[in-house]
This record gives structure tokens, C-alpha cells and sequence, in this order.
């Protein structure tokens, strides 16, 4: 077999904290072929972007030195460089590209100049070669008027722009590796279509190695050859794509999957990981994820693991496979199902018309009104009671302030906002804080929505308080507790500060303080887009629990598709402030009609795809809602757009039995 | 760029405007009668009179700040009490030497600051960062009264290397510059260590060193620049106060600039110099500050190709 471009040997990489070591990357190894796609897949903290910057030695400061094992490119071991010849492969033979394409790019210089620095120190570039190379590497990662773009900074780019820049600064080096980190994480999905697209395309051009760094099973599915799973610092399976996909085998892996959300899944509660993640101070006597795994034994908690080949070029850490070792009897877990015949009255209860927000834009030195921002712009929405209607759009789309605006916290321009027949734009002061009790609001980033100095318990009694509910503090002493027992903490929990939590438990301290005031409507704007897969998995599961016994009903604010296939009843898209399609989950995410719908949608990747297939991919980025597009919003990217689409807005349409579009296509 | 800088200016013609009036009520709320200042308490009232109109202060106050303003934008900011020169031509004098003394200082400053702070942030926890924030606190906590005579005794008296005071020649300038660039430089070097030290954990930095640049180049190239944004301010801030007349420096050093003008006419009641000073010192706050500005905006393209605001 021929020598592996990267073959990575017992890498261990550990930072002196005060705890002690604490082991990031603990004795990892693993092998890259030329021209392969590799990944490494794991939730948060796992320690896949330490792995990566090791091989870089780009770790932060204080942990520069402790790396320990070979890393070998072509068979020389870059632990043993010298700096100054490390620095001659970085960017060079290893070139990396980040998460963040928004912070990843310098702001004060131009794109062209931070393209350049590479081609000058590795390349030798100069004069009109060096420009000419610069106009070639743009044109390449697929950005338009590349002359132009190279005298701009990064600020005047979009996100998916600059990721491009990034990608283009990573190929000016002709690299044989190329780290992603997360490369699409940050970016829309019709955007991470688009460069994952352009990843792959670059691959086969060049025939690079791409070292794919990532928590999301869809986007390994979809671009990878090999995956490696970790958990707590450790591979603990490695595997071809279709055979991991066929049957992941650890434990962990397999529950990965189980975690994730899907139509099929409705009828029950996703599986989860009880648990967190161990502190990685500790010194590890059996399995690491075996105090979390429901199928180990006394065995795992004493001996650690070591790899048994699993097939043709896979291997696990696990004793399941071991068949030297006797194994308990063990029966596979039932999944809990939930009655889906809760009770939904099909009373409205929530009903907005032609809803309106409009920013100004105040420019000048008398902040005259120069124009507006149309965030919101024109929306009907209606939510029954006990059920969920899922809000669906891209960043920028307008979709949180619309939920803000429905809630009063934001008073939009014009429409209308009834709530159990009463139009909330028209109550002022008192009286809109007293029906306040009735609709409540869950953020995305928990932590930030709580008040760092106070107690949890006061934060959520601090609603009932305000609202004057709940009887006297002994009552609501009593109500915090039943309430924290509600979301799965307890009672003691109530004398914490909220740092004191990890990600999951956090949201559900908020989602406890909504619960105070008994509402009958919860915004949820992202709840579970900050979290792991494993953690989202208990959120929703708390979510659908409360929705049912409480009858709850949520207005759910996502991008994520598959949240909104495992718990939305109604799904209303949104593009640029404008509902563009709406109906039941069903007849949207199965019989799609808005174009951008379907592109959405197309564009999100499969996990349990046999074949990677050819994604759609929406050109370009979403127009700016400070000046929409004339007509149809969608029509400068709409693959079916013909000249009426450049001139109205189409009518809202209904094309099946509660499924409305708002598309020329249907008129 | 050009709108900005329109827009800027307006601004800052309005607030010198308000400067402008206030300065005059207060002055006029002070106790005291220029008449009584010029021709002593026993003069006769008839001459007493006839100097209140010579001077106009016969009239309404607003029509006395109508010709106030009028004077001013012929840059005519009436006469001294002292010596019956025009101020306008004493402080002619006087600006050049206040003018040479800030911008040394300031040099002064950025050549020991800007290569101490780097030091500090690249090393930092090192003996270097130790060193330089040492020198630093010392910077900060020695009062000019203390640091100027100092730098007279050991390098005038002991050493005789420069004048002990006054403005003649070039090498009378660097005892002055030193006692106020390096305050000034205590200030800014903990800040741009500060700066940069955040700088080098941002993501572009990473970016840098995955290109394969070197450690110098990093530094340097990407961390720099963004470091030295808000010091920008910083400085504007205090070659602002330099401008207006560095009052101790300039007096323990008799160096003849602005600020010395202003202390000889405070300790002789010779309330129009006093006034104009007043003015001088907030003009050149508010054009340093519009420069200030315009520095940082040609600095961060983010705000020189923004949308605009």
C-alpha cells in the first residue's frame, strides 16, 4: 500500500490547568491518503479542532509545547521541525481554513493583499504574475469580478464570500492537506451548499487531501471518504463513509444518530445520552463514555478498550467487540413513544395579519429617514392551540423580528396581532403587561438571556413575581421547585447562578421560567441551534413532553430542517420578511412548491444518503432587505423566473388543502 | 470620505460655537470690573465711564457677544489688560512653541511606547513585560512637577548635556518633550499592550500563522494595525491636552508657549488673554478631535468604506 500523505501516531496534547493535565487529544492516530477526504466527527469540546491545530502547531500559547507522538507528512514527523521549517509547511503543504469566516479574515487589510502574502512566501510571486495568479485564485473559489474584489476588504464581502477568500488564501499555497475546521458551521444552508460544493469541485481539480473537521453527520455524509468519531479526546471508531452509515458501532456513534431528529422519529421521544461529557483532568480507568453508554458492563468500567478491527478498514474502542471477553445478555432499549393524540382543539389561537416592521435608516447629521429596512413585511401567519408552527428561514430572513414583533417586543409598523381574539398592537402599557403572562420566549443563546447575578430561582420566579401570580414567596418557593423537577433539574438547583450550568441544562432553567407565568404561547427562536446534537436531543424531548401535558403552543423560530420535520405541525418559510410558502410539515417538506423552498430544502444535507447526490445549489447571496428585489423577492436566484416574477408579487395562493404559496407559478 | 469629513466639520464648528458663548458668560459671571482692573478704584466715574464705552461695556451683554463673535471671525480676540497688545498677536507668539513642544513630546512618547507595549504583549508574563509595565506604573505615577526637575538636575545641572530652560535651539526642547512624552508614553504603552494582547487572540491572527508568516510579520502586519486603532483615540485625547498649553511643564521649564501665557495672565487677572486661552485650549481639542477622527476612519476601512453615517 502506498505510504499515506499523513499519518498521525499517539497524538496526545494536554493543557496544565489548574485541575491538573487535562488531556485534549489523547494518544489519536490515524492515517490520510492523497486526494482523500478524511473526518472527524464529534460534538463540542471533543477535542477535533485541537487534533487539527496540533498537526498545525498552531495551539495557543501556553499549550505550544505539549504535544507529544508523530505526525508524519510524507513519512517527516513535524513535531520535530525546527519553527522556522514548520513554517514553511504551513500555508504551503497544510493550509487551514476556519469556522468563522467573519473573524477569520483581517479587517484592515484587502482581500487581494491577504491572498498575496501567501503566494509571495511560498510561491515567489511578484508583479503581474503574482497579480494574475491573485485574479485566477478568486475566479477559481467562484467569486464574480475578481479584479474588483481584490481591492475590497473583508467587511464589504457576504459570509459565503468570505469563506471563498478563505478557501482562495488555502489553495494559493497548492496544498497537499487541507485542514476545514467546521468550514460551514457559521453560514446559511444554501450557502453551505455552496461551498461545500466548491470544496469538493477544488478536490478533484487539485487532488488534495481535505481533513474535514466537523459535529454534523449530514455534511460527513455528504463530502467524505473515511470518518473518525471522537469522544472526550479519543477516536473511538473509525470507518468507511457507506459502512458508518450502514451501522455506526460504538455506542456513542450509534446514539449520534438516534440523537438526531427526523420525520420518521415523530411519534417518540428522541433517543439521548444521559450525561456529560467527562472533565478530561481525570485519569481514565475503563471506557471513557461508559458511565453514558446503555449497553456497558463492570468489564468497561475496569479495562480500557483497545482497537479490534471491525471489517475492511474499520476498527472499534469497544469492548461490544471484543470476542475473547464474555458479554452480559443485554436487550436493546425501547424507544418511549409519545401520545401523539394530544388534544389540539383546533381553536386559532394566535392570528397575525399583514404584520409589518420597518426600520428606519437614519443617515446624516440630522438623522433624516433615508430609507427603511424591511424586516418584516407583510406576514399572515396562525397558530391553533396546542400545536406547533414552525418558522423557517435563513439569517437575515426577518424571522426573529417577526417573532419579537408578534410578541410586543418590538411594536411593529402596521397589522395586526390577535391573540384569543385581541389585538395586542393596540394594548398599551399595563394592560399589554398583564396579558404578557400569556406568551413567553425562549433565545438561542441561554446564557445570555439570564441575569449572570442572579440566582435561579429567582430568575424564575421573577415572572411570577412581576405579574403579581403565584402566591406568597413560600408558594413560590414551592412552584420554582415543581418547575425545575419539571425541566429535569432539581430543586436544589434553585440557590445556583446560572454559570454554574452546562449549555442543556441552561435553556432549560429558561424554558422553566417561561413555564412560571403558565403560558399559553412560547416563542422558542432557536433554542437548540447553540447546543450538541446529544443535549438537542433532550430539549426537543423536554419541549414535546411540556407541549403535551401543558398544551402548549410554540411559534418554533429555526433553520434547522430536521427540528422542524421531528416537531412542527404547520411550517410557514420565510424569505427577505415575507412568508413565501406555508401548510402543513407534511405537504411542505414533502411536496414543496416555492422554488426557494425546494432549494432550501435540496440544499440540506442527507444523512442517510447511499450515494453522496448532486446537491442543488441557489446561486448567489439573499439580496438586502434594506432594498429588495422588485417583484418576487426570490426572482434574482429563482432557477424558474420569468418576467412577470421581475415585476409583481404573486398573490398568496392555495395549491392543496391548507398549504398557501406565494409564486407566479401557482397563478 | 468627503461627505464625512463635511459632516465632521459642521459638527465641530457648532460645538466651538457653543464653546464660544459659554466661555463668555462665564468670564462675564466672574467677580470683578475690567475698569476697576485698568484704572484702579479710585479713578473718577466720569473716566470710568468713558473707558466703559471706549471698551463697550456699556451695552446689552448679547450685543456685547454679537461683537464678540463679530471680532473673532476677523481673528481679532481684543487686547490684553496688561499691556494693551492685540492677543491675537501675542498668541502668535506663543503657539509655535507650544506646537514644537507637543509634537516632540508626542514623538518622544510613540518611540519609547509603541516598542515597549509590543514587547510586553509578545513576552507577556516575561522579565520584558515585567520590565516594561514597571517602567510604566513609574510613568504614570511620577507628577511632571517631580520628573521635570529631575531631568534638570541630572542632565542640565549634573551632566550639562541640555539648557535648564527657556527656547533656544533644538536641544532645549528635550528635557520639556522628555518630562511630557514620557507620562504620556506610560499611558499609551499599557494600553497598546493591552490592545494588542487582545488582538493576537483573535481568529485572523491564527490565520496569519497558518499562512506560514512569520512570527514578526504576524505581529506586526495583522496584529499591529488593528492593535493601534483605539489608541488612536487615546493619543487624539492627549496631543489635545498638549496642544492647549502643557501649564507645570511649560512653567518649570519657562518654556514661553501657551500654557505659561495662560498662568502670567490668570496670576494678573488679564481676563481677555485668560479667555482667549480658554478658546485656544478648546479649539484645539475639537479640531484634534476631528482629526482624530478622520485618522481613525482612514485607518479602519470598515468605517472609510462603510455605509456611511
Amino acid at each position: 500500500m502506498q505510504q499515506p500523505l499523513l499519518e498521525v501516531n499517539h497524538l496526545t496534547t494536554w493543557f496544565d490547568t489548574r485541575e491538573g493535565k487535562a488531556r485534549v487529544v489523547d494518544g489519536n492516530s490515524f492515517r490520510i491518503h492523497r486526494g482523500e477526504t478524511f473526518a472527524l466527527l464529534g460534538e463540542s469540546g471533543c477535542g477535533k479542532s485541537m487534533t487539527a491545530l496540533s498537526i498545525m502547531r498552531l495551539l495557543p500559547g501556553q499549550a505550544q509545547g505539549n504535544i507529544s507522538g508523530q505526525v508524519l507528512l510524507d513519512g517527516e514527523d513535524l513535531l520535530q521541525l525546527p519553527e522556522a521549517a514548520m513554517r514553511r509547511v504551513r500555508g504551503n503543504r497544510i493550509a487551514m481554513i476556519f469556522q468563522e469566516p467573519m473573524t477569520s479574515l483581517n479587517p484592515v487589510l484587502t482581500v487581494g493583499e491577504q491572498i498575496a502574502e501567501v503566494l509571495r512566501r511560498h510561491r515567489g510571486l511578484s508583479g503581474a504574475a503574482l497579480q494574475r495568479r491573485l485574479e485566477e485564485l478568486l475566479a477559481q473559489v467562484g467569486i464574480p469580478a475578481p479584479r474588483q474584489r481584490l481591492g475590497e476588504y473583508p467587511h464589504q464581502l457576504s459570509g459565503g464570500m468570505k469563506q471563498r477568500v478563505m478557501i482562495a488564501i488555502a489553495l494559493a499555497g497548492e496544498p497537499d492537506l487541507l485542514i476545514a475546521d467546521e468550514p460551514t458551521t457559521a453560514l446559511d444552508v444554501t450557502i453551505q451548499a455552496q461551498v461545500l460544493g466548491l470544496l469538493k469541485e477544488l478536490q478533484s481539480q487539485t487532488g488534495m487531501a481535505v481533513l474535514m473537521i466537523t459535529h454534523d453527520l449530514g455534511v460527513v455524509s455528504e463530502m467524505v471518504d473515511r470518518v473518525a468519531v471522537m469522544y472526550a479526546g479519543q477516536i473511538v471508531e473509525q470507518a468507511g463513509r457507506a459502512d458508518f452509515f450502514a451501522q455506526p458501532q460504538h455506542p456513542y456513534s450509534q446514539k449520534l444518530f438516534e440523537a438526531l431528529p427526523d420525520m420518521d422519529k415523530r411519534d417518540r421521544l428522541l433517543s439521548v445520552i444521559p450525561g456529560s461529557v467527562p472533565p478530561l483532568t481525570q485519569t481514565f480507568q475503563g471506557c471513557r463514555f461508559a458511565p453514558r453508554c446503555h449497553r456497558a458492563w463492570e468489564l468497561c468500567h475496569q479495562r480500557e478498550p483497545q482497537w479490534l478491527p471491525a471489517g475492511e478498514g474499520r476498527s472499534v474502542r469497544c469492548h461490544l467487540y471484543d470476542r475473547r471477553v464474555p458479554h452480559p445478555q443485554q436487550t436493546g432499549e425501547a424507544p418511549q413513544p409519545l401520545d401523539l393524540a394530544h388534544a389540539t382543539t383546533g381553536e386559532v389561537l394566535l392570528e397575525v395579519r399583514d404584520l409589518k416592521v420597518h426600520f428606519p435608516i437614519r443617515k446624516g447629521l440630522l438623522k433624516r429617514v433615508r430609507g427603511h429596512v424591511y424586516a418584516v413585511d407583510g406576514v399572515d401567519l396562525s397558530l391553533r392551540h396546542g400545536q406547533t408552527l414552525a418558522l423557517v428561514g435563513e439569517s437575515g430572513c426577518g424571522k426573529t423580528t417577526l417573532g419579537k414583533s408578534i410578541l410586543q417586543l418590538l411594536r411593529p409598523t402596521a397589522g395586526e396581532v390577535c391573540f384569543q381574539g385581541e389585538d395586542l398592537t393596540r394594548l398599551r402599557g399595563e394592560a399589554l403587561r398583564r396579558r404578557r403572562r400569556d406568551f413567553q420566549i425562549i433565545f438561542q443563546d441561554p446564557f445570555s438571556s439570564m441575569n449572570p447575578r442572579m440566582m435561579v430561582g429567582d430568575i424564575i420566579a421573577e415572572g411570577m413575581q412581576a405579574q403579581g401570580i403565584g402566591g406568597d414567596r413560600e408558594q413560590r418557593l414551592a412552584r420554582v421547585d415543581e418547575l425545575l423537577q419539571q425541566v429535569g433539574l432539581k430543586p436544589e438547583h434553585k440557590f445556583k447562578y446560572p454559570h454554574e450550568f452546562s449549555g442543556g441544562q441552561r435553556q432549560r432553567i429558561c424554558i422553566a421560567r417561561t413555564l412560571a407565568v403558565n403560558p399559553k404561547l412560547i416563542v422558542c427562536d432557536e433554542p437548540t441551534s447553540a447546543l450538541d446534537v446529544s443535549v438537542q436531543a433532550q430539549i426537543l424531548n423536554l419541549l414535546r413532553r411540556l407541549q403535551q401535558a401543558l398544551r402548549l403552543s410554540y411559534l418554533f423560530i429555526t433553520h434547522d430542517i430536521s427540528v422542524v420535520s421531528y416537531l412542527a405541525d404547520d411550517v410557514a418559510v420565510m424569505y427577505l420578511g415575507r412568508v413565501v410558502e406555508q401548510g402543513p410539515v407534511g405537504a411542505i417538506l414533502g411536496e414543496a412548491r416555492h422554488p426557494y423552498t425546494r432549494a432550501l430544502l435540496a440544499a440540506v444535507p442527507r444523512v442517510h444518503a447511499d450515494v453522496p447526490r448532486q446537491m442543488v445549489k441557489l446561486e448567489g447571496d439573499p439580496p438586502s432587505p434594506m432594498d429588495p428585489p422588485a417583484g418576487c423577492h426570490f426572482h434574482p436566484r429563482c432557477p424558474q423566473a420569468s418576467a412577470i416574477c421581475r415585476e409583481c408579487y404573486p398573490e398568496q395562493r392555495q395549491v392543496a388543502s391548507g398549504h398557501w404559496v406565494r409564486c407566479h407559478l401557482y397563478s | 470620505m468627503l461627505h464625512y469629513l463635511l459632516s465632521r466639520l459642521f459638527a465641530a464648528s457648532l460645538v466651538l460655537l457653543g464653546v464660544v458663548c459659554l466661555v463668555f458668560f462665564l468670564i462675564h459671571l466672574v467677580p470683578g470690573d475690567p475698569v476697576d482692573m485698568m484704572l484702579g478704584e479710585a479713578a473718577r466715574p466720569a473716566d470710568r465711564e468713558a473707558l466703559r464705552q471706549a471698551l463697550g461695556l456699556d451695552q446689552p451683554l448679547l450685543a456685547q457677544l454679537g461683537q464678540y463673535l463679530a471680532g473673532l471671525l476677523r481673528l481679532d480676540l481684543g487686547h490684553s489688560l496688561h499691556d494693551q497688545r492685540a492677543i491675537a498677536d501675542i498668541l502668535a507668539e506663543r503657539i509655535p512653541a507650544t506646537v514644537e513642544l507637543a509634537l516632540a513630546a508626542l514623538l518622544v512618547a510613540l518611540l519609547i511606547a509603541v516598542p515597549l507595549g509590543i514587547l510586553a504583549a509578545v513576552r507577556k508574563g516575561s522579565l520584558w513585560d515585567h520590565l516594561a509595565m514597571g517602567f510604566s506604573l513609574a510613568g504614570v505615577s511620577i507628577p511632571n512637577f517631580w520628573m521635570g526637575p529631575l531631568l534638570i538636575l541630572v542632565f542640565s545641572l549634573w551632566l550639562g548635556w541640555f539648557p535648564v530652560s527657556g527656547r533656544e535651539g533644538p536641544a532645549s526642547v528635550v528635557l520639556p518633550a522628555l518630562t511630557l512624552g514620557s507620562a504620556m508614553a506610560a499611558i499609551l504603552a499599557r494600553m497598546i499592550r493591552s490592545t494588542l494582547l487582545e488582538v493576537l487572540h483573535e481568529d485572523y491572527v491564527r490565520t496569519a500563522r497558518a499562512k506560514g508568516l512569520s512570527e514578526f510579520q504576524v505581529v506586526v502586519r495583522h496584529a499591529l494595525r488593528n492593535a493601534l486603532l483605539p489608541v488612536i483615540t487615546l493619543l487624539g485625547l492627549q496631543l489635545g491636552t498638549l496642544l492647549g498649553g502643557a501649564v507645570i511643564t511649560e512653567t518649570i521649564f519657562s518654556w514661553p508657549g501657551v500654557g505659561l501665557l495662560t498662568i502670567d495672565a490668570i496670576h494678573s487677572r488679564d481676563y481677555p488673554v485668560v479667555q482667549a486661552c480658554v478658546l485656544l485650549i478648546s479649539v484645539s481639542y475639537v479640531v484634534v478631535n476631528v482629526l482624530t477622527d478622520l485618522v481613525y476612519a482612514w485607518a479602519d476601512p470598515r468605517i472609510r468604506l462603510g455605509e456611511g453615517d
